[in-house]
């Protein structure tokens, strides 16, 4: 080994490590590795981009500075959970309310303001009150017109259980959106049709990952129906169409299962130490600046505040004939074991 | 003289390594079995299961036997022919070590959607994987002692019998090497997989954490997971043998000849061509497309990228550092002497390579909420999984570069005066340098894409390249992810470049048997 090439190698690499240590220094200050102790910790399993515009309409509103924690529904109730009394969470934002319903469970959530509750419809929290809705989704059919004709379509998501149904329909029961789905099925239908429902599933159904994969697949024409929630369908028709452009939606309405509207939920952890902060917060995004910051946010979920309004290409909420599912009793443990004895999960 | 290698100090080091490694592993253990044994019965024993382990099987079957057939062939091609630029070509079939494999499975399933399931699977990530044979078996096939081959032909073998017979055995640790991490990459992808709807232990566990966090179901999958690694573990040790590849002192290594591959060339440049075409150039063109688009909708926040990255870079580096340094003490004690403890330490560290990182991620999680909540959700412990799901590589690397700087050095310099630290600095550090920088960077490239113990770990308000990108990913919009993407790749190339310096900088004086 002569000297020449040790010291090129040399400076080589200490360039190199002062190049990597100069970006570190100017990129990751030392606010990025903490936690603020000043800020509101929202924990949140809710769309980031919406989450991100209540919290910075929060801040410009208040003052009070908030950090963001992105999770998934079912993972982040449970996470709460075992955090306990420790959770350096001050509030919960929540897709469906299952994973709401499992923190509440554990006796973690304390009761949210009558104030807050004042500006909702009736229906609107569970009668523990210690949660709000504070947004809603609407089950659909999505269908690709040119794969099968309008009057061939299913009466009732129930249908999907027959056997001229298999291969037909997809869906993402690994998520969340679906779990809630089959937990309103449970709670109209009953165990055994619920169980019988998730057999057939397994058996005729095409398994995607989320809403979004399971819209692109009926837009290729690679299954020609399948079940989502509305505002993704919304979405992409609001901006390129890419996703969507071979699709329509079918609303089953009739109070069928398939008609099913979940609510996304919003509480207060008993354990947070910025409770007024946390409170303030929750009576923000339901009342009507924050119900416009959702609409606003082009999320296309529904509004749920007392004269809020919805996006303008949105059917109303009220001719969606949801079935009448107490939404407080929607049970996540037991569908996900349903789904398990179903060999789905 | 084993007083000096073996030093009860180094022994401890490596205990604590090992030990911080099996204590999420006792946690994973202690939830599993939770159920009771007829509950884990029931579980475990039903179509579902059987359904993923043939899924997790069939991939591994397909792509590792298709991972060592291209590393080593294209090894071939460009360290024993005349296959032309063959530097560049160097450069080219290490850049998949770049392309992070989920960006690779995002383009490719954007191009194809139809490729999804195990075809697309098998496909991303044979491309994807392939430089972690290719890189071992280049390097050695570039020190080995081209003697023993003219030897085989003078004894009246032709070229194909002398290679087959003489260089192929030799090859076999540093093949067998780059299978074992194909095979446990392979175990732990997350991403590839999700994008390509293939179902296996890993993506079920995700969704089995979804749902129950860190419940026993998830923990039951993750046990027969781990089952899994260590037979295939125990079947890398079977197969690599016990042949010595290293010969005792260097003599004068004759420089193997060049094949001349005649009119082979075109078909062989064709295929390797291809092979940079799927790896390479297919996700590069998408994501520089989809960043082309972001830039023209004025859609990309330039000073929130950066930090992203900033953030990214930071912890890649801690991560890097402290992986090399928690791998010195084992790799040490290995370079010195194979024996039972020191293999079992080492097999150890694979073990928890082969886990989701979402597994060893929960299994903190519970540990600290419970016994050390001051660490909860701290970077601290953030690095520390970092460094319990990537030490294996900077191990590997390591063992290579500390049998660059045998006892017999390290005992002149000690019978000259020298104390065991100085020593050290003087003589050991300087010979394994190398070594040292290439584990950093194999550690660092993994960090800088890992994916969901981040998710889980990372301090509130902490974002990364990969958060980014899967976040954005996640709805399918792929020019919102694009920058993220393209943060990622331009982060690894100069880590990229720096092994291909140490690949073309490794000479004889690391015995071949190590370099696997």
């Amino acid at each position: 080994m002569t000297v020449q090439p040790n010291l090129r190698r040399r400076t080589f690499i200490a360039g190199l490590t002062a190049a990597a240590l100069t970006l570190t220094a100017c990129g990751g200050s030392d606010d990025e590795f903490k936690a603020d102790p000043d800020a509101l910790v929202i924990y949140s399993s809710q769309h980031e981009n919406v989450t991100q515009a209540w919290a910075e309409a929060f801040t410009e509103a208040t003052g009070v500075k908030t950090q963001v924690r992105p999770g998934k529904d079912s993972s982040m109730g449970q996470q709460i959970v075992e955090e306990g009394a420790k959770s350096p969470a001050d509030v919960f934002l929540t897709e469906n309310s299952p994973a709401m319903t499992v923190v509440s469970r554990a006796n973690l959530l304390a009761p949210v303001e009558a104030a807050t509750l004042a500006q909702l419809p009736q229906g609107f929290a569970p009668s523990s009150k210690d949660w709000t809705a504070i947004a809603a989704r609407s089950t659909v059919l999505v269908y690709n017109p040119s794969k099968i004709k309008e009057s061939a379509l299913p009466k009732s998501m129930m249908d999907l259980q027959q056997p001229q149904w298999k291969d037909k329909w997809g869906g993402a029961p690994g998520g969340a959106d679906f779990q809630a789905i089959v937990a309103g099925m449970l709670a109209m239908k009953g165990k055994p049709a619920t169980q019988a429902w998730l057999k057939a599933l397994k058996a005729n159904a095409k398994i995607y990952q989320n809403n979004v994969a399971t819209m692109k697949a009926v837009n290729a024409g690679e299954v020609p129906v399948g079940i989502m929630y509305h505002y993704y369908w919304y979405r992409d028709q609001a901006k390129t169409k890419e996703g969507s452009k071979n699709t329509k939606l079918h609303y089953f309405k009739g109070e069928d299962p398939g008609a099913f509207v979940s609510l996304s939920a919003g509480g207060v952890l008993k354990s947070s130490k910025k409770a007024d902060k946390a409170q303030q917060f929750l009576k923000f995004i339901t009342g009507l600046q924050g119900q416009q910051v959702l609409t606003d946010s082009k999320s296309m979920e529904y509004a749920v505040g007392k004269d809020a309004k919805s996006d303008p290409a949105l059917p109303a909420l009220n001719s969606l004939q949801a079935p009448k599912v107490d939404p407080f009793n929607l049970n996540s443990d037991i569908v996900i074991q349903m789904m398990t004895d179903a060999g789905i999960l | 003289m084993r007083a000096s290698s073996r030093s009860p100090l180094v022994t401890l080091l490596a205990a604590l390594v090992a030990a911080s490694i099996v204590l999420p592993l006792i946690v994973i253990a202690v939830q599993a079995f939770s159920l009771g044994w007829d509950a884990a019965v029931e579980f475990l024993v039903r179509p579902r299961i059987g359904e993923l382990l043939q899924h997790t099987g069939l991939l591994m079957v397909v792509t590792v036997p298709a991972a060592v057939l291209i590393g080593v062939g294209a090894a071939w091609l460009v360290e024993r022919t005349d296959l032309p630029a063959a530097g560049m070509w160097r450069t080219l079939l290490l850049a998949p070590l770049a392309v992070p494999a989920f960006v690779s499975a995002y383009a490719w399933v954007s191009v194809r959607p139809q490729l999804s399931g195990f075809t697309g699977a098998a496909l991303v990530t044979t491309f994807a994987y392939f430089p972690f044979v290719f890189l071992p078996v280049a390097a050695l096939l570039r020190v080995l002692d081209g003697a023993d081959e003219n030897i085989a032909r003078s004894l009246g073998l032709n070229r194909r019998q002398a290679v087959l017979r003489t260089v192929l055995p030799r090859l076999r640790p540093a093949i067998c090497g780059g299978a074992l991490i194909v095979a446990l990459h392979l175990l732990a992808e997350y991403g590839v997989l999700e994008m390509m709807r293939y179902q296996t232990f890993t993506t079920a566990i995700l969704q089995q954490y979804a749902i129950g966090f860190s419940d026993a179901q998830g923990s039951l999958l993750a046990a027969v997971l781990l089952l899994l690694c260590v037979v295939v573990l125990t079947l890398e040790v079977v197969l690599r043998g016990r042949a010595r590849v290293a010969r005792v002192g260097g003599g004068a290594p004759e420089r193997p000849q060049r094949v001349p591959l005649g009119l082979w060339k075109i078909p062989s440049l064709l295929a390797l061509s291809a092979v940079v075409a799927v790896s390479v150039v297919v996700p590069v063109v998408l994501v520089a497309r989809w960043m082309l688009t972001a830039i023209g909708r004025n859609a990309v926040d330039v000073p929130a990228l950066l930090r992203v990255t900033g953030t990214s870079l930071g912890l890649a580096v801690a991560g890097g550092l402290l992986a090399v340094l928690a791998a010195l003490p084992g790799a040490w004690l290995l370079s010195r002497r194979r024996d039972l403890t020191a293999m079992s330490l080492e097999r150890i560290t694979f073990v928890a390579s082969a886990l989701p990182g979402v597994v060893v991620a929960l299994a903190l999680v519970t540990l600290s909420v419970r016994w050390a909540d001051w660490l909860y959700q701290s970077v601290a412990l953030l690095v520390l999984a970092y460094v319990i799901l990537f030490v294996p590589r900077a191990m590997v690397t390591l063992r290579a570069g500390l049998a660059a700087a045998p006892p017999e050095l390290s005992e002149a310099s000690r019978s000259l005066g020298v104390g065991g630290a100085g020593t050290f600095a003087r003589v050991v550090f300087p010979l394994a340098l190398p070594s040292f920088l290439t584990g950093f960077v194999l550690v660092a490239l993994a960090v800088s894409t890992e994916l969901t113990a981040t998710l889980l770990l990372a301090p509130t308000g902490t974002r990364t390249l990969a958060l980014a990108f899967w976040g954005a990913s996640d709805e399918l919009d792929y020019v919102a992810a694009a920058p993220y993407a393209v943060m990622m790749i331009a982060l690894s190339v100069p880590m990229t470049l720096l092994l291909r310096r140490q690949l073309r900088r490794t000479s004889s004086r690391v015995s071949p048997k190590e370099m696997a």
